[in-house]
């Protein structure tokens, strides 16, 4: 058991194993990439070159169908809805939840676990299930065609796991700290917007980032409120056009992959905090 | 800077305003909790409710609900065979979804594992599907599904090997595995995701005694790295399984699901009988059998994985 921890045998172990994590691991690199590379050759191809070379790379591409997509303010539209449903749900969710969990994780009344529990129930109800049900009140509060329907809606499902992933940034603050501030005067609110706030802010940029990527993608709830095309949003618009365009696989693509490469701009900026928010609620749940 | 006269308000505020502490205190929790708690009920504890009440009614969703039918949607339901189709379906997305999709996630994590160069690479790319949408996932997979050879991608590698082009989405026997790839496509970078987390919480030195110890590399991943993912793994599969239960977009847009229901799930069948056929007691009995269904399962599944004790000082 003295064996030296650089032993000759482990060092070419390791140059094995490596060469092979590397191949097995690029092996589905290429894998997982076979759908994404597809869509974006099909995008930068003419028609006409589409059906008579679909799988070439586009040399050289066509701008094209991109250019024409941008051109119409039809892709705008689509663009404006979404980026304000998802700026108006993300600030609601921030607000509504710290205060939740604030409260949550800091002070204590009587019936705060069963209020807890309750809203633990809504990870069991999530919208794919209660969509149906969830019409009928916004029928009821004649919020069908419009974009404060999906507002409400959206920012409603996302209470309960960012009150919970919250809660738990909330709790790991130190309760000196809340004993220092309200010796040197501080009220309850004091403590909450002068203290807390700015110390989690790392935990409301996780839960802004995923907000954002789950209400920007959300699909379901635009398309059971949102009738009238001025008001779609950007994945129902996408849906939209690719029925309307279907024949034309070249401009689908485009346009499917303009609308993803939003989402993989603001992943490849907000990855650190999307990672940070799934896996405190993961371990949370 | 200091200013004593601000010290000396708020002791006034505190102790001769009139207002207790506890009062305050109270206070706010209701108005914090309040915008919380309104939408809450509104939009998730009301609905249930609602939908409880209508799933006893025969309603085709004008005017008030009339044509009470007790629990007749319910029995309804459980003797329609593609609801029993959609069941199974959703059983079969989870079986495959623990078989292969989460032990493949764990493979991967292992292997991108702590300190391999080029690390953060394979984690972003293998994280990307999660965050692009469903919406673009399910369209991407269209695409390269396509029936004919000279038009999708995979049919196009399967008559390369001279394999017999398939119609994938369009046939029943094989529609399930074809979604079941898409799927797996878009979330396991997420379960993998969960398992570096878990992985990097594993402290090195436990399997560097391992390794002294004379344990060899399979020995160490079995006996020491996954006892103590055990509970990434509960939380893994508990997510997984759940998300399975309530699978809709991709299976509505790849097949809206055909054909003849052989891809159907819980939540497609709702929102047939809820949004195309509007039969909303029927269709609203169906999502209380969800709501149930998922209860069940998080309830039994709560209880039955706690964590077992010599696990819980790491």
């Amino acid at each position: 058991m003295t064996r030296p921890l650089s032993h000759p045998s482990w060092k070419t172990n390791k140059l094995v194993s490596r060469f092979f994590q590397y191949l097995i691991l690029s092996i589905i690199v290429v894998l997982m990439f076979v759908p994404v590379v597809m869509l974006v050759f099909g995008a930068l191809k003419t028609r006409g070159e589409l059906i008579t070379h679909p799988y070439t790379p586009p040399i050289p591409p066509r701008w094209e169908n991109i250019t024409g997509i941008l051109e119409t303010p039809i892709f705008w539209e689509l663009l404006r809805n979404s980026l304000f449903v998802m700026f108006v749900v993300t600030l609601a969710v921030v607000v509504i939840c710290s205060l939740a969990a604030f409260v949550f994780a800091r002070m204590e009344f009587r019936t705060k676990g069963l209020a807890f529990n309750l809203f633990t129930l809504g990870l069991m109800f999530p919208i794919n299930i209660a969509i149906l049900p969830v019409y009928f009140v916004l029928r009821q509060l004649d919020l069908i065609d419009n974009l404060w329907g999906v507002i409400v809606v959206q920012t409603a499902f996302q209470l309960s796991g960012n009150i919970m992933i919250l809660r738990g940034f909330f709790t790991a603050i130190p309760a000196e700290l809340q004993d220092a501030a309200y010796i040197d005067g501080c009220t309850t609110f004091d403590f909450f917007w002068r203290i807390l706030l700015p110390l989690a802010r790392p935990a409301l940029s996780a839960v802004a980032a995923l907000t954002m990527i789950v209400s920007w993608n959300d699909f379901l709830i635009p398309l059971v409120v949102l009738n009238s095309e001025a008001f779609w949003t950007l994945p129902l618009g996408t849906m939209q056009f690719q029925g309307q365009y279907g024949s034309d696989l070249a401009l689908v693509s485009a346009f499917i992959t303009l609308s993803a490469i939003p989402t993989i701009i603001f992943y490849i900026f907000a990855e650190r905090q999307i990672v940070a928010g799934l896996t405190a609620g993961a371990v949370k749940g | 800077m200091q200013q004593p006269p601000f010290v000396q308000n708020i002791f006034k505020s505190n102790r001769g305003s009139g207002t207790p502490r506890r009062f305050q205190d109270n206070l706010t929790i209701f108005l914090f909790l309040l915008p919380a708690i309104l939408l809450f009920f509104t939009f998730v504890v009301y609905p249930i409710l609602q939908s409880i009440y209508y799933s006893l009614f025969d309603w085709k969703g004008f005017g008030p609900a009339v044509d009470f039918v007790g629990l007749e949607n319910y029995k309804n339901i459980l003797s329609d065979m593609v609801f029993l189709k959609a069941l199974k379906n959703g059983l079969l997305i989870i079986l495959f979804s623990l078989v292969f999709q989460l032990p493949l996630s764990l493979l991967l994590a292992v292997l991108v594992g702590r300190d391999l160069p080029g690390r953060v690479f394979f984690r972003t790319v293998f994280f990307m599907p999660y965050v692009l949408s469903e919406v673009i996932t399910a369209l991407m997979w269209l695409f390269i599904y396509n029936p004919d050879p000279e038009r999708g991608f995979i049919n196009a590698v399967v008559v390369f090997f001279d394999g017999n082009a398939q119609t994938w989405l369009a046939s029943t026997d094989l529609v399930m595995p074809a979604i079941f790839v898409a799927l797996t496509w878009k979330y396991f970078g997420f379960h993998m995701l969960l398992y570096l987390t878990g992985l990097q919480n594993i402290p090195q030195e436990v399997e560097e005694a391992g390794r002294i110890d004379g344990a060899n590399a399979f020995q160490n991943f079995f006996y020491i790295t996954l006892p103590l993912l055990a509970s990434t793994i509960r939380t893994s599969v508990y997510l997984s399984v759940l998300g399975s239960i309530q699978q809709f977009i991709l299976v509505w847009i790849m097949t809206k699901g055909g054909p003849v229901n052989a891809s159907e799930t819980l939540a497609t069948y709702m929102y047939r009988f809820g949004f195309v056929r509007f039969q909303l007691g029927y269709g609203s009995a169906v999502a209380i059998y969800m709501f149930i269904l998922c209860l069940t399962f998080s309830i039994l599944y709560q209880r039955l994985t706690r964590q077992p004790d010599y696990l819980s000082g790491l």
